[in-house]
Parts: structure tokens; C-alpha cells; sequence
């Protein structure tokens, strides 16, 4: 175990080097310059625009850009918006909490719904629920999330009244529940076919003959032999899918007018500030990163059959 | 297994289960795999419905002025600005009612369909060609080429699909078909890769590829005739889900103003457009939705039915 955490740590480093360097490059080889932009069609004085990148370090060569912008990653810099000059960590910090409490829930929804969709449809496998949640899962993951969006807050906030339609304080949990339903929808018809198939898979293993041949309760079966074999790929998924919640959380708290990160991003994408969008992505990568490798490790402490040499 | 994290249970969820999926006839069968699935495929409903759907998506891509007599651009700010859709004319401009510019949606939407189809599959197209290749050639010759390419396909793999594609295409002033379906390509090659790899691992091993061996046919000889065809059918059900995620993508960039704008025309950004309009002319919003939802489902239920009829566990 401790061989294979220091393991997977290690394999993280050319991961985290190779992520980093492509976003990198991606802002910075491709076309567009991010301080003329600033200006527009306006006809601009070349000294100015030669000392704001002086300023910002954007002439140095692009290895030693990169080496300056990993060193900041490192220490919690992720850059400076190229208008205001505020780092993008100020941004980060002011917006985190709302994201966190809206994650945060869509994960809870995903999770207890999601996978108890699934085991419902996987002990019934092939029955009229089993059919049903199929159904009702394909269209949650066809329709994207914007389109949900629009129609939950069409349906829930104009039509019935139930809550208002954008959110007007993100502390209030009651005012998120709609927008994290809306972030969870495609997470959660994942999880719950995932789960669905690994249910009915295991439901006809010889464990559970035995276990039902012991005289254990159908119940206890169920939760303590059956649950616990048929979750592990959908806890390597749940990990995984911090990268979608994530890119969903642009859209959803566009729509609700969430203050978070995510419209952060949204905000800086209308108005071209590559400099915001490249430093929050790059921080929502490093998270990214970082739960997969939890998700990793707790894999091996859920799983004994694995061994990791 | 060495490293588990490279062996595809990492991928998108419906991948996992398919990622086993044993290639190749069964002995004492006369038919192949694929006549098999193909002869169930024949009998499924929602195969034939989905393919009736795609179908139809792809004349309309080719040919929208089958559909309508319309211009997409053609503006009436006098007469129709925001009409209500008068559902009973079918076909007709009024169909789907006007925009806040007084435009066509019924226009709006057939025009549309071009964008979404084009890149959805063209994506899909170039995915399939570099993913399978790479995937096979670090599956069939292991060892340190294996290694090199696993850590490659890792690195992209750090990077959500969805935020990769915001960086790549927010540096781009004008953003075409040709730049989204990079910049989705770019991203998107790995999970095919995965899924090749696993798959050829697992075909390697078997009777008839150490027979050509032992009959002298060459590298290139038993990966093209041997290890590919029975190695494809895992790798062919993915891509068809993927189409469908290369379509969503494509309409939430454009819908976030990062992807396809005017004059191009594309759902996800008329949508962007209808969205201001919500609480007066939902019909602007609506439509485009409707047949955006409707393709990616018609995809996705293609790729569940293929799936279903590939997988020799369900038999």
C-alpha cells in the first residue's frame, strides 16, 4: 500500500507537468495577443504594449514563461487579469465558497439518487422500474446541461413558483437546491446506469448464493456483500466526473447567476479575458488532478482484492 | 494488470462495461460477429427508430432547402419580430414562429442541423483514425513504447474535456467549423486510444494472431488483418456514444459564446440568443433545444443498441 501511494504520487508529476505545459501552450502558441486585445480596434502606441508585457513578463522567452507561471501554480498564483492587474487567485478565493456549497450538493444529489436509481433498476433487471430509469437516464444524458437548465428554472422558478429564479444569496442552501439539480443531472444518469449494470452483474455471483444459502437476510445481503463489490467502478467514476461537475458548474451558475467560479469563467469568456479563463481552468485542473489521485488511493483501500507490487 | 488507472475503467461510465467486450466468432458458428449483430440490429426497435432519426439529421444537413422555402438570415423586424409559432403550418416559415430579429426558427433550426452534424462526425472521424492507431500500436507492441504512449494519453486525460476546449478556442478571434473540430479532436483521441489499447491486449494473445505469426505475415500484415477487425467492435461502440458528447460539446461552446457565432449558424449559440428572451418568447429558446436533445439522443440510442448487440455477455 504505502509502495503503491508513493507510486502513484511519482506517476503524478509527469501528469501534472505534461497538463500544465499543454494548457500553457495553448494559451500562448495559438494566435491572438492577449494585451492588444485589450485595446481593441484602437490604434495603440507599440512602447505601451511592449512595457505591459515587460510588466507582466509576457517577453520573455515562452520556456521561462512557463517555468515562471509553474513556479506561481506551486505557490497559489495563477496569474493576473490582464485589464484590472488583480491576480486570479483573488478572483478564486472571493467566488470559491459559493462553488464549493453548489459541488458540494450536486455531488450529494448524484450520489444518493444516482445510485439508488441504479440498484432499484439493477435488482430488476429488465422489469418496468428497470425500463424506466433507463429511459429517464438517456434523456438526462442527451439533453445538455444549458437546455436542462433553462427548462428546471422555466418549470420550477416561473411556472410553479416553488423558488425564485436566479440565485440571490449563495449562502442560502434552499436557493442552490435547483441549480445543483440541474448540475447533477448528467453526473447522476451516469452513476446510475453505472451502477445499474455492476448491480445486476454481480446479483448472480456464486457470493451472493452463499449469502443468501447462510440464511442472511435479503437486505443484508444487499447493502453489506452486494453494495459494497458493485460500487467500485462507480467510485473511479464519481472521481473522474469532478472534471465534469466542474465544467458544468460554468454553465449552471451562468444560468442561476451563482457568484462562483464558474461564472467567473463565464463573465471572463464574454468578455475575452484569457488571462481569468487560462488561470481559473488551470486551478480547476489542479483539483482535478488531486481528486483523481485520492479517488486512486481510496480505490485500493475499498478493493483488498487488488494488490498494488 | 501494472498500472490499473490505464486499462479504461476511467473512461466515460457507458464505456467501462463495453471496454471487455470479447471480439471475434464464437467457434462452430458460420457467422461473423458482425452478421451477428447485424441480424439482431435488423429486429431492435430503438436501432431502427435512432437510425431513422440520424437518417433524416443528415438530409437535412445536406440539403436544408429541401426543408424549407426560408432564409435562415432574412430578417422581418417589422412584421414578425418575436411571433408566437403557429404550430399548425407545417413546413412552413411561420412554423416555429420568429426571433427578436424577426428570423425563421423553423429556418433557424433546419440551417442549424449542418454544424452540429458536420463537426459531431468529423470529430468522430479523426478520434477514430489517431486514437485506434495509437491505441493499437501501444497495445500490440507493450514495453516502453506502451509506457510512453500510456504517460501521453495520461497528461490528456488530466485535462477535462470541456475546459481544455475553452482555453484552446477562447485564444481564437474567429472560431470555424474547422477550429472546433481541432480543438474537440485534440482533446477527444484519448479515450478512443484507451479503449484500443485494452482491447488489442486482450486479441493479441489468441490462437489466430500467433498463427499468422508462425505463417511469417508481417507486423503491419497481422495489426491491419488480424488484430484490427477484432479488436473494433469495443472500440466502434464508444466512438458512436462519443459522437453524441462531440454534439453537446459543440452546442455548449457555442452556447457560451466560444464556439460557432453569426453568421454562422449553430443551436447552441441561437440558444444563447433565445435565452434572453425566456420569460416573453420561450419559442426562441425552445425549438433549437428540442432538435439539439433529439439528435444526441437519436446518437446515443444508436450506440446503446450497437452496444447491446456487440456484447456476447448479453446473449
Amino acid at each position: 500500500m504505502g509502495r503503491y501511494v508513493v507510486r502513484r504520487l511519482l506517476q503524478m508529476i509527469p501528469v501534472f507537468i505534461g497538463a500544465t505545459l499543454l494548457v500553457f501552450l495553448m494559451m500562448y502558441a495559438l494566435p491572438g495577443d492577449p494585451v492588444r486585445a485589450l485595446y481593441g480596434e484602437r490604434s495603440v502606441d507599440e512602447a505601451q504594449i511592449a512595457a505591459i508585457k515587460a510588466e507582466l513578463g509576457l517577453d520573455l522567452p515562452l520556456m521561462q514563461q512557463y517555468w515562471n507561471y509553474l513556479l506561481g501554480v506551486f505557490q497559489g498564483d495563477f496569474g493576473t487579469q490582464i485589464a484590472s492587474r488583480r491576480p486570479v487567485m483573488d478572483v478564486i478565493t472571493q467566488a470559491l465558497p459559493a462553488t464549493i456549497r453548489l459541488t458540494v450538493l450536486a455531488f450529494l444529489i448524484t450520489v444518493v439518487l444516482g445510485v439508488g436509481m441504479g440498484l432499484v433498476a439493477g435488482l430488476r433487471r429488465g422489469g418496468k422500474t428497470d425500463r424506466a430509469i433507463l429511459f429517464v437516464t438517456l434523456i438526462f444524458i442527451s439533453v445538455p446541461v444549458f437546455v436542462i437548465g433553462y427548462a428546471y428554472q422555466n418549470f420550477f422558478a416561473n411556472t410553479l413558483g416553488w423558488t425564485t429564479p436566479t440565485v440571490r444569496d449563495p449562502e442560502a442552501w434552499t436557493q442552490l437546491i435547483l441549480p445543483a439539480m440541474v448540475l447533477a443531472s448528467l453526473s447522476l444518469a451516469y452513476v446510475a446506469r453505472l451502477t445499474r449494470t455492476s448491480i445486476a452483474e454481480n446479483a448472480r455471483a456464486d457470493y451472493m448464493r452463499t449469502a443468501k444459502a447462510k440464511g442472511l437476510s435479503r437486505p443484508r445481503a444487499v447493502t453489506v456483500h452486494l453494495m459494497r463489490n458493485s460500487l467500485i467502478p462507480v467510485v473511479t467514476f464519481l472521481g473522474v466526473d469532478i472534471g465534469n461537475l466542474m465544467a458544468g458548474a460554468i454553465v449552471t451558475e451562468g444560468i442561476f447567476n451563482v457568484q462562483g467560479i464558474g461564472s467567473a469563467v463565464y463573465r471572463a469568456l464574454s468578455f475575452r479575458e484569457g488571462a481569468t479563463v487560462v488561470g481559473i481552468v488551470t486551478f480547476m485542473i489542479v483539483v482535478y488532478l488531486v481528486v483523481t489521485l485520492l479517488v486512486d488511493l481510496l480505490y485500493a483501500v475499498l478493493d483488498p482484492r487488488i494488490r498494488y507490487a | 494488470m501494472p498500472d490499473q488507472n490505464l486499462t479504461g475503467t476511467r473512461s466515460t461510465a457507458p464505456v467501462a462495461e463495453v471496454a471487455q467486450a470479447e471480439a471475434g466468432p464464437p467457434p462452430g458458428k458460420p457467422r461473423s460477429l458482425w452478421s451477428d449483430a447485424w441480424s439482431d440490429l435488423r429486429r431492435k426497435p430503438s436501432f431502427l427508430i435512432a437510425g431513422a432519426m440520424i437518417l433524416v439529421l443528415i438530409i437535412i444537413a445536406a440539403f436544408p432547402s429541401l426543408f424549407t422555402s426560408a432564409s435562415p438570415r432574412e430578417a422581418d423586424l417589422q412584421g414578425a419580430f418575436l411571433r408566437s409559432p403557429e404550430l399548425t403550418k407545417f413546413f412552413s416559415p411561420e412554423w416555429f414562429g420568429y426571433d427578436s430579429q424577426g428570423r425563421s426558427v423553423y429556418a433557424r433550426v433546419i440551417y442549424g442541423t449542418r454544424a452540429s452534424i458536420v463537426i459531431g462526425v468529423s470529430v468522430t472521424v479523426i478520434v477514430l483514425f489517431l486514437g485506434s492507431l495509437v491505441g493499437m500500436i501501444a497495445g500490440y507492441f507493450g514495453g516502453w513504447v506502451d509506457a510512453v504512449v500510456s504517460r501521453i494519453v495520461d497528461t490528456f486525460m488530466g485535462i477535462p474535456f470541456l475546459l481544455g476546449a475553452m482555453v484552446i478556442l477562447v485564444s481564437f478571434d474567429v472560431r470555424g467549423k474547422l477550429v472546433i473540430t481541432l480543438a474537440l479532436a485534440v482533446l477527444g483521441w484519448t479515450t478512443i486510444a484507451r479503449v484500443m489499447r485494452g482491447s488489442v491486449i486482450s486479441v493479441k494473445q489468441a490462437d489466430y494472431v500467433q498463427a499468422a505469426r508462425s505463417l511469417g505475415a508481417g507486423t503491419w500484415r497481422i495489426l491491419l488483418r488480424h488484430v484490427l477487425p477484432n479488436a473494433m467492435a469495443p472500440v466502434i461502440v464508444v466512438a458512436m456514444v462519443a459522437l453524441g458528447g462531440y454534439i453537446s460539446a459543440e452546442a455548449t461552446l457555442s452556447y457560451l459564446g466560444i464556439g460557432l457565432a453569426d453568421p454562422a449558424m449553430s443551436w447552441g449559440s441561437d440558444i444563447n440568443t433565445g435565452k434572453d428572451q425566456i420569460r416573453v418568447a420561450l419559442h426562441v429558446l425552445i425549438f433549437p433545444s428540442i432538435m439539439l436533445s433529439g439528435t444526441i439522443l437519436a446518437f446515443l440510442m444508436m450506440g446503446d443498441a450497437v452496444r447491446d448487440a456487440l456484447d456476447p455477455k448479453l446473449r
